[in-house]
């Protein structure tokens, strides 16, 4: 156990258990994963992408390349961070992309093979011959981590939230602008990543206004919680800033205990970015090694979980960061061996802290090897006087700082390399995404103080002077050391393995190689070497590659210029994305009053459009899909049949101008349509395509109601109130969708009268109520309205009821039909009645080319209004002539052959070639009246080829038909008008 | 996610809404009197330009209102429309 024992945040009174790859460890409340693991002696915690290399932690937050493990005990989550994962009671955690295991992986052979791994491996050698076979084995070998197998058990929520100003980031400079904008009285949210505010001063020493910066901050943050304009959200994580300024956050954990994450739209006027920067790691062979950490994630876990993850440690630096943190070392029982410094010369303070610790500093050194493969033993180094060694258990290194410019990035701000910080910091900014402090390019705690500060007054064009925040001085800032960097890049053609990026095994070698072969630009090169592209998303090590891609290229950083940064900042779960639509409820299925009745009486259910589902049949025990569909048709040809139509689209559309839209929106006429009747009417789009037909009535002079199909209804919806509300806004038309308004079931079959005749009715259903005639009246004492409509080709009379009268009607029916053998019937069997009666279906037979004429449904087109919509397509169609596919009817020659929806129809000569294709099947069953096969389909000059050969050529098999007419039954309609 | 001002339920995040393209393209009143050419462009051509566009836009999750926006395609920035009085 390496664990001081005193300090950090952790609760030694509660040690918690845990499981890492089969093997039992204790931690404390206030670890992390990561933190736990390292305090256990812990070194490898995972293995490299390619080449399978042990790997240890590496960074201390968000930014891990390494530590990815498979959460096992709390669902199964694959890729988490380890640096992230709050530990907890019985948590069991595994490694990903090991086999079988982290410490002893088989595929670490491919660390040997790594001369035939090079940069672009994949694209060069699996080019020929064929993919599929090579990925049985690349798809075994690959992937970070295991999808889940199980249910997510987590539960998760999304909210929107609008405030003034959003401020990401609870450190110092973070919580200074917030202060600023609550005194002027603006809504402000803050939103911290970590578990409590404070920033890098959770790990730092500073003192900000004479007492310790931490709690400065803390206190901070306490008073500004309490006020009513302020909303602050610890472990949360801003993931992307979106257009007109909505971030993305996820809060983890939120307080409330049912709850795993909850995801936050934020949508603020204003938003500061204060959100710190990542140490990025120096380029030398082997630092990659279990055992080689950053400098500052080191004195992060000893700070705040006084933990340790070695003895003896060289520091390797090219800037001021790591001699702020000798004391910290020390004072850990580290004993530091040396700093090896890339550097000519140090400034004052950086001497002075070396001496004060009485550490040796080599200036002008470089590190050309790390000894040990899973555990360091210690490294060898160049300096002027030449190779020497080093012994150590850890190696600290340093390579600067990356302002984290992510969100200001999503947003759409450019960034610019500043030459002094060697740095990628905010350029040109979009939006109203402000960068602060770390996150600005801006080192000095007392320079962010005041940039937050200024920054804040700002936002709302308030002068300084005037507003009541101006009362807020600028805190004041000691025991800093200022930041000085000199970025030195390693020789071309260093000897060995140096990453650049750790989770996906880039190395200079690469880089170099994708130069030379004259990938030039940085995002090209990024694609190639699929450096940045891992989990980690480059935070640590996107400016290295830049860096090296430049030197390279001979150019200056600034030319090559940056990669784009696109959310999310960190991985978000598939969960919390969801929310709370998941299961049913991703699309909440519509129910009609009769569902759960199909359901208790045996249908078998089936997505039926606009998110129905309703009956597709009634199979009664033992029967197949076909028996019942035979049965439910049989019954509505010879006797009756009951048919849940509620799932219809029903329009009503009110106004003087009513008649005139419904000349323009469908094919015939309406104006001459007598009030209590009804008519069958064609829709096209605009292009003269078949949309959508159904029956519409007339209520009354002023008043129709429009039926459409299931399906099509919000489009046909759509499509009438854009044409309302801006083509034709002098129409007085009001239309209103009343589909939930109404319920709808169809009696058909040639009992129908009979059935309905059993109620007490104040209907009379005599020869005089015609076909497509409604009449007003009750049934039973239920009010209705009675329509003489057929879908099915049979007498028909369809029932409309209010929805909460439906029930009871359709079971007062069912009783009444029982003695004439009233069957319910489901879509399926409809679908083989209408293919029987030839009825176009404008899905099925609508291609997007069909139009009326080819649809054999020229009757219903009346060219001589003055216009209607697709009227001026069609007589292009007309003018240009020419050969088309119509509508017609196939009858096999097979009289059992099983068709296929799509099948291809090809001349008879050409069943072979497959060549020839001339239309395909819309629609095939087999038909119980006819009893045998029956199809429509689509046939390049159809019309005119009526008793003709073709054949049918599915994927399976393939049958010689005749042409015929669409219509295989009842061709004249007198049954359903009987 | 854009914010797109309603003119009747004010600002409201862009799921709630349809972009039905571009405002300029208006039905011509007489169909017939349109060549094959102008007709097949107004079918089926939109400018598309880089930069300020003025679109349809419904509200079709919110008051079901159709109206117009002028909407940068670089920048995103969104002006409303005054409305002619009808
Ligand atoms: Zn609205």
């Amino acid at each position: 156990m390496t664990r001081l024992a005193n300090g950090g945040v952790i609760d030694r009174q509660r040690p918690l258990h845990f499981t890492f790859n089969g093997k039992r460890y204790q931690g404390y409340e206030g670890d992390t994963l990561a933190s736990a693991l390292m305090a256990n002696d812990v070194l490898i915690v995972g293995r490299s992408f390619k080449y399978h290399r042990p790997r240890g932690i590496l960074t201390c937050g968000p930014e891990e390349p390494n530590a990815l493990v498979q959460l096992v005990s709390d669902g199964d989550q694959p890729n988490l961070r380890a640096t992230e994962v709050p530990l907890r009671e019985g948590l069991e955690a595994r490694s990903v992309n090991c086999w079988p295991s982290a410490k002893f992986d088989l595929r670490a052979i491919n660390s040997f093979l790594a001369p035939l791994f090079p940069a672009g491996f994949y694209y060069k050698t699996f080019m020929a011959g064929r993919w599929d076979f090579y990925s049985r084995f690349i798809r075994q070998a690959a992937g970070l981590g295991r999808s889940p197998k199980e249910r997510d058990p987590g539960r998760y929520e999304r909210v929107n939230h609008h405030t003034d100003v959003l401020v990401v980031g609870a450190g110092p400079t973070g919580v200074q602008a917030a202060k600023v904008l609550a005194e002027s009285g603006r809504d402000v949210m803050v939103i911290d990543m970590q578990a409590s505010p404070g920033g890098h001063l959770l790990f730092h020493s500073c003192q900000i206004d004479s007492q310790p910066g931490v709690e400065w901050v803390s206190q901070a943050a306490v008073e500004l919680r309490d006020r009513k304009n302020v909303t602050w959200l610890q472990n949360t994580t801003a993931t992307g800033y979106y257009d007109h300024n909505m971030v993305i956050a996820v809060e983890h954990e939120p307080a409330e205990s049912w709850l795993r994450e909850r995801l936050w739209h934020i949508r603020a006027k204003k938003v500061v970015i204060a959100t710190g920067a990542v140490e990025r790691p120096l380029i030398f062979p082997g630092n990659d090694r279990p055992g080689v950490m950053l400098a500052d994630a080191v004195a992060r876990y000893i700070q705040r979980f006084a933990a340790v993850p070695g003895k003896s440690v060289v520091i390797y630096t090219n800037n001021s960061t790591a001699y702020a943190h000798l004391e910290t070392f020390k004072a850990a029982g580290i004993e530091i061996q040396g700093v090896l410094d890339l550097r000519e010369s140090l400034s004052e303070t950086e001497l002075g802290l070396a001496s004060k610790s009485k550490v040796p500093v080599v200036v002008n050194s470089r590190i050309t090897g790390v000894q040990g493969r899973s555990a360091v033993k210690g490294v060898t180094y160049q300096d002027e006087s030449g190779i020497k060694t080093l012994s150590c258990d850890l190696v600290c290194h340093s390579g600067g700082w990356n302002p984290l410019i992510h969100l200001y990035s999503h947003a759409g701000g450019r960034s610019r390399f500043d030459q002094e910080s060697a740095a990628f910091v905010p350029g040109e900014r979009a939006q109203g995404a402000y960068s602060i402090g770390g996150a600005n390019g801006t080192f000095s705690l007392g320079q962010g103080l005041k940039e937050a500060s200024e920054i804040a007054n700002l936002l709302f064009g308030e002068k300084s002077d005037d507003s009541a925040s101006s009362a807020l001085a600028v805190p004041v800032t000691e025991g800093e050391v200022s930041y000085r960097i000199d970025e030195i890049w390693p020789e071309k053609g260093l000897k060995g393995k140096a990453f650049v990026d750790f989770q996906n095994d880039v190395t200079t070698a690469d880089i170099s190689l994708a130069v030379r072969e004259n990938f030039r630009s940085i995002e090209h090169v990024k694609r190639y070497t699929t450096a940045g592209m891992a989990v980690d998303q480059g935070k640590i090590g996107n400016p290295n590659v830049i860096g090296l891609v430049s030197r390279e290229l001979d150019q200056e950083q600034t030319s090559v210029g940056t990669t784009t940064f696109r959310p999310p900042f960190a991985p978000v779960s598939f969960g919390v994305i969801g929310g709370n639509e998941r299961g049913l409820l991703i699309i909440p299925a519509r129910t009609t009053p009769m569902t759960d009745w199909n359901i208790a009486n045996g249908a078998a259910m089936d997505e039926a459009g606009a998110n129905f589902r309703r009956p597709f049949f009634f199979p009664r025990a033992g029967e197949s899909m076909e028996d019942a569909v035979a049965r439910e048709a049989t019954a509505v040809r010879t006797s009756c049949g009951i048919y849940d139509g509620t799932p219809l689209g029903t329009f009503e559309l009110h106004g003087p101008d009513t008649a005139e839209l419904l000349n323009r929106l469908y094919t015939n006429r309406f104006d001459n349509l007598p009030v209590g009747r009804g008519r069958f009417g064609l829709m096209l789009r605009e292009d003269g395509r078949l949309f959508d037909d159904g029956v519409t009535f007339r209520v009354d002079e002023t008043r129709y109601l429009m039926s459409c199909g299931t399906g099509a209804a919000g489009a046909v919806y759509a499509h009438i109130d854009r044409l309302l509300q801006t083509e034709w806004i002098d129409l007085k038309v009001y239309l209103v969708n009343v589909s939930a308004a109404w319920a709808t079931m169809c009696v058909c079959g040639p009992m129908a009268r009979k059935v309905l005749d059993k109620l007490e009715s104040d209907i009379a259903l005599d020869p005089s109520f015609r076909f497509l005639d409604f009449r007003d009246g009750t049934l039973e004492g239920i009010p209705v309205r009675l329509a003489r409509v057929s879908y099915t080709g049979e007498l028909s009379f369809e029932v409309n009821v209010a929805r909460r009268s439906a029930l009871k009607l359709w079971t007062i029916l069912i009783d009444a039909g029982k003695e004439f053998g009233i069957t319910p019937v489901g879509s399926e069997t409809s679908g083989v009645l209408r293919i029987e009666k030839g009825f176009i279906s404008p899905g099925h037979e609508g291609d997007n080319i069909t139009n009326p004429f080819d649809a054999g449904m020229g009757w219903i087109v009346d060219m001589t209004k003055p216009d209607f919509i697709g009227k001026r397509s069609l007589l292009r169609d007309m003018r240009l002539g020419g050969e088309r596919q119509h509508v017609v009817g196939l009858l096999p020659d097979d009289e059992r052959a099983a068709v296929a929806d799509g099948s291809a129809l090809l001349p008879a000569q050409q069943e072979l070639s497959r060549s020839g294709f001339q239309g395909h099947v819309t629609a095939a069953c087999f038909s119980p009246t006819l009893k045998r096969t029956i199809a429509l389909g689509l046939l390049k000059d159809g019309q005119s080829r009526h008793g003709e050969k073709v054949i049918i050529s599915g994927l399976e098999n393939s049958c010689p038909a005749t042409v015929s007419a669409p219509v295989f039954y009842d061709p004249k309609g007198e049954r359903m008008r009987g | 996610m854009l914010e797109i001002p309603c003119p009747w339920c004010g600002p409201r995040n862009e799921s709630e809404f349809v972009c039905a393209g571009e405002a300029d393209r208006k039905r011509p009143s007489d169909p017939e009197a349109e060549t094959e050419e102008a007709w097949a462009d107004y079918l089926f051509n939109s400018t598309n330009p880089k930069g300020v566009v003025r679109e349809w836009w419904w509200h079709v999750s919110g008051c079901t209102r159709w109206f117009q926006i002028d909407r940068d395609t670089v920048t995103h920035e969104i002006t409303p429309v005054e409305e002619s009085s009808k």
